[in-house]
């Protein structure tokens, strides 16, 4: 049997999708951004809408998403991708527009465009990475940091009365009328893979209705294993142990 | 009748011609003295006749921000403000300076600094004219005088932010905006179709179509050559906008041995004063900028020859007196006078500065 | 010919909109017209002002140092207003609620009883009209028919049945301003 006579259609058990091209990611090894990038791509692939789909990418580790996923991108300030979603979604009602925020930007610097935006009922997409900690500026606390967590600017641990508690911003937007779908997930095991691309679709499929029944939000819990000092191994385990605790996975609301 | 003469407040005028002018989403936040531009295009509902949005958003951050996602769309976008929220704005400023986009702006200005008065002032002119955001960058800016330049100046500015990719300002003060004039409405102009927006902008983000790549809006450049090479290239275009698009007006300035210099709403007062000056046998004339980036360096310099002064009178504590020294390089005496706290000064007060300041 | 005109009082007596008839009257008459009022919260029941210039020729100026009539309708506006009057001008002012008389004596001061007038017949609302009545009776810039239409310009449709009223007013208006 030689090469060619395995490589056929009929063999193919796994393709990455076409949108996502061949450039080497800056992700690190084990980090959660290559895993969601991907179902992203294959979503939009699967439903058509390579012509259609309009990202907005973050101030954040995932501030190059526009290299990797060959959509049409906006990069935005710091915190203002859901203000833009809002706009583009207002000016262009036929087109799939979604963001792609990590914690920092989307739960401290943008709480406001977040929550505006969720309020107003945008017929838009969040996507919210959540491993808890500044990536990209080297590790630095994020709003949704654990309380005892360290990180380079609470290097003793999270501590309350200095910091404050861990923000579970997605439980906040699930209280909003104007928020449609809103659900956590992970990417570290197969089967979550496969539910949160679930949840992407369900979340794009809403954004592509034309009425406008309100924004649809998804949260990927992820790790950091540079940020948290971790092996990819070890960093998956801590982030079954606690951070599931505080950011339990599943459906907050599907209307 | 076959032109719209009206009787507008210059914020009205400018909702007005925003919607005739073609435009296709304003993005805005209340703030006095100019909240009469919302109001006003909330009441007429555009969205039911050109298809124009128009939104209230949750801060001047997100409005500014909601601006540069439309212009990077390809879209005729803008926004109006006062000054705290044009300070909020400066960083989407600075965004959209560095993604070469086009769009719109008008901060009808206040006394500050910090929360300052409701009342006119123009002590914006630094942070319009000099760059309020971050980073190396210029933006067209236009300086109403009337009610009708109110009107008048939303088409120029749509049309020169889209001749040079970038931010057109229009730079406005609470005289402006709240005074009731005669005004000439624009013809109704269609929105532009978004075939045609893909032809006019091929880097607009519409949706990836098969023959081209990808269209990416960003501002990031990590490589030090590349960001330089971007950097090189805006002054370029800063460059040939100082040559193309320098405006001005003048009153009485041939056979002038002084001239009053001042833009807006202080010209009018000035244009009094020159009256009143004339009258008393001072040879006075008034150059008006109407441009203030690009700023008329050279039209203030070919006046050297016959003037013996040049008096600046500002709602400001002195700042286009500033632009007015580098073009007069020492050659003859040049002067602010100046209210400031949203105190506006009378054409008599203005008379009294010129004898006192420059005449003597 | 250039009227400049400055009208002054509290907020709530209607000056902002007696500016804006005179302006719109004026515009429909082809006049070239300024409004420029003291915006702010003066709005909301402190002291309001507005000039208002109608003149054959364009405006320069919206802000002046001084007028050629001053319409005054409370003390403080009294107080700010009455030494700006261009000499040989006109100051208009009601009685009511003013405790200290114009002294000047190189201006034509005038008085209406409007807001007297106003509570025998009723017709509060219609104050700022009997005001106006005595000013047009004065200084006929505008005519009477283009004042109507101004002030139908000025009032949602749904208060055009007021007109005739106010018509009434103006008319009255007209009768009741005396010189000092």
């Amino acid at each position: 049997m030689t090469k060619e006579d395995i490589i056929k259609e009929e063999n193919l058990v796994y393709k990455k999708p076409t949108l996502l091209n061949d450039k080497t990611m800056h992700y690190c090894p084990g980090c959660s951004h290559g895993v969601v990038h991907k179902l992203i791509a294959e979503v939009i692939e699967e439903m058509g809408l390579q012509d259609k789909a309009i990202g907005i990418s973050p101030v954040g580790c995932a501030v190059f998403a526009y290299k990797y996923i060959d959509i049409d991108w906006q990069e935005a300030a710091h915190g203002r991708a859901p203000a833009m979603a809002t706009a583009i979604k207002r000016l262009l009602p036929d087109r799939l527009v979604f963001t792609y925020q990590g914690d920092g930007d989307l739960a401290a610097i943008g709480t406001a465009e977040t929550i505006h935006a969720c309020n107003r009922g945008e017929n838009i997409v969040v996507i919210f990475i959540n491993n808890a900690i500044y990536g990209m500026t080297g590790g630095q606390m994020a709003p949704t940091t654990l309380e005892g967590m360290k990180t380079s600017t609470c290097p003793y641990g999270r501590d309350v009365t200095l910091n404050g508690y861990h923000l579970p911003i997605t439980n906040l937007i699930a209280q909003l009328e104007g928020a449609r779908y809103v659900t956590r997930q992970s990417v570290h095991t197969a089967a979550a893979v496969r539910n949160a691309k679930k949840a992407i679709r369900k979340a794009f499929e809403n954004a592509m209705e034309p009425v406008k029944k309100g924004a649809s939000f998804v949260e990927i819990v992820s790790t950091c294993n540079s940020g948290w000092k971790m092996s990819p191994e070890d960093a998956n385990k801590w982030m079954t142990e606690n951070m599931f605790k505080a950011y339990p996975i599943g459906d907050l609301k599907n209307n | 009748m076959s032109e719209e003469v009206r009787l507008m407040k210059g914020n009205e005028a400018l909702a007005e011609a925003a919607i005739r002018c073609g435009c296709d989403g304003y993005f805005g936040y209340p703030i006095t003295p100019q909240s009469e531009v919302m109001e006003t295009l909330m009441k007429l509902k555009p969205w039911e006749t050109t298809g124009m949005v128009v939104l209230q958003a949750e801060s001047e951050v997100a409005s500014i921000n909601m601006v540069y996602a439309g212009a990077g769309c390809g879209k005729r976008i803008m926004t109006s403000t006062s000054s705290p929220g044009f300070s909020l704005m400066q960083e989407g400023v600075s965004y959209i300076a560095g993604a070469d986009i086009p769009a719109l702006v008008v901060n009808v200005m206040r006394g500050g600094p910090g929360l300052g008065t409701i009342q006119p002032s123009q002590a914006d002119y630094f942070q319009t004219v000099k760059g309020g955001g971050h980073g190396d960058y210029k933006q067209i800016t236009l300086a109403p005088n009337s009610v009708q330049e109110m009107a008048d100046f939303v088409g120029l500015g749509f049309d020169l932010a889209f001749k040079y990719n970038i931010l057109c300002v229009i730079l406005a003060d609470g005289l402006i905006g709240q005074m009731m004039e005669k005004v000439v409405l624009p013809p109704y102009q269609p929105r532009r179709t978004e075939e045609e927006i893909r032809k006019q902008c091929p880097w607009a983000t519409l949706g990836r179509t098969p023959d081209r790549d990808i269209n990416v809006i960003t501002s990031l450049e990590l490589e030090p050559e590349p960001m330089e090479r971007r950097n090189i290239a805006l002054q370029a275009k800063y460059a040939l906008i100082e040559k193309n698009e320098v405006r001005y007006d003048e009153f009485m300035t041939d056979d002038a041995e002084y001239l009053i210099m001042a833009f807006g709403s202080a010209a009018r007062i000035c244009q009094k004063a020159v009256e009143v000056s004339r009258k008393q046998g001072i040879k006075v004339g008034l150059l008006r900028p109407i441009t203030l980036f690009p700023f008329p360096y050279n039209r203030i310099k070919e006046h050297l020859s016959h003037i013996k002064g040049i008096l600046s009178v500002e709602y400001n504590a002195g700042q286009m007196v500033e632009d007015i020294r580098l073009a007069v390089e020492g050659k003859v005496k040049v002067e602010h006078f100046g209210r400031t706290g949203g105190i506006v000064p009378t054409p008599g007060e203005v008379v009294d500065a010129l004898k006192n300041q420059i005449i003597k | 010919m250039k009227e400049e005109i400055i009208i002054a009082g509290f907020g709530g007596q209607g000056v902002l909109s007696m500016g804006k008839i005179l302006a719109y009257a004026g515009l429909m008459q082809g006049k070239e017209v300024s409004w420029l009022p003291a915006y702010g919260p003066e709005q909301r029941g402190g002291t309001a002002n507005v000039t208002v210039i109608i003149s054959d020729d364009k405006i320069s100026s919206p802000i002046l140092n001084t007028y050629n009539t001053a319409i005054i309708l409370n003390q403080q506006s009294l107080d700010k207003f009455e030494s700006k009057v261009k000499p040989g001008g006109r100051l208009i002012y009601d009685p009511y609620g003013i405790t200290k008389a114009p002294t000047r004596t190189d201006i034509e001061v005038y008085s209406t009883a409007a807001m007297d007038k106003a509570l025998e017949l009723n017709a509060a609302k219609s104050f700022n009209m009997f005001i106006l009545g005595g000013f047009l009776k004065l200084c006929p810039i505008v005519d009477i028919e283009h004042v109507m239409l101004g002030l139908k310009k000025s009032l949602p449709e749904r208060h055009w049945n007021l007109l005739p009223q106010n018509e009434e007013a103006i008319k009255t208006g007209m009768e009741i301003i005396s010189k000092r």
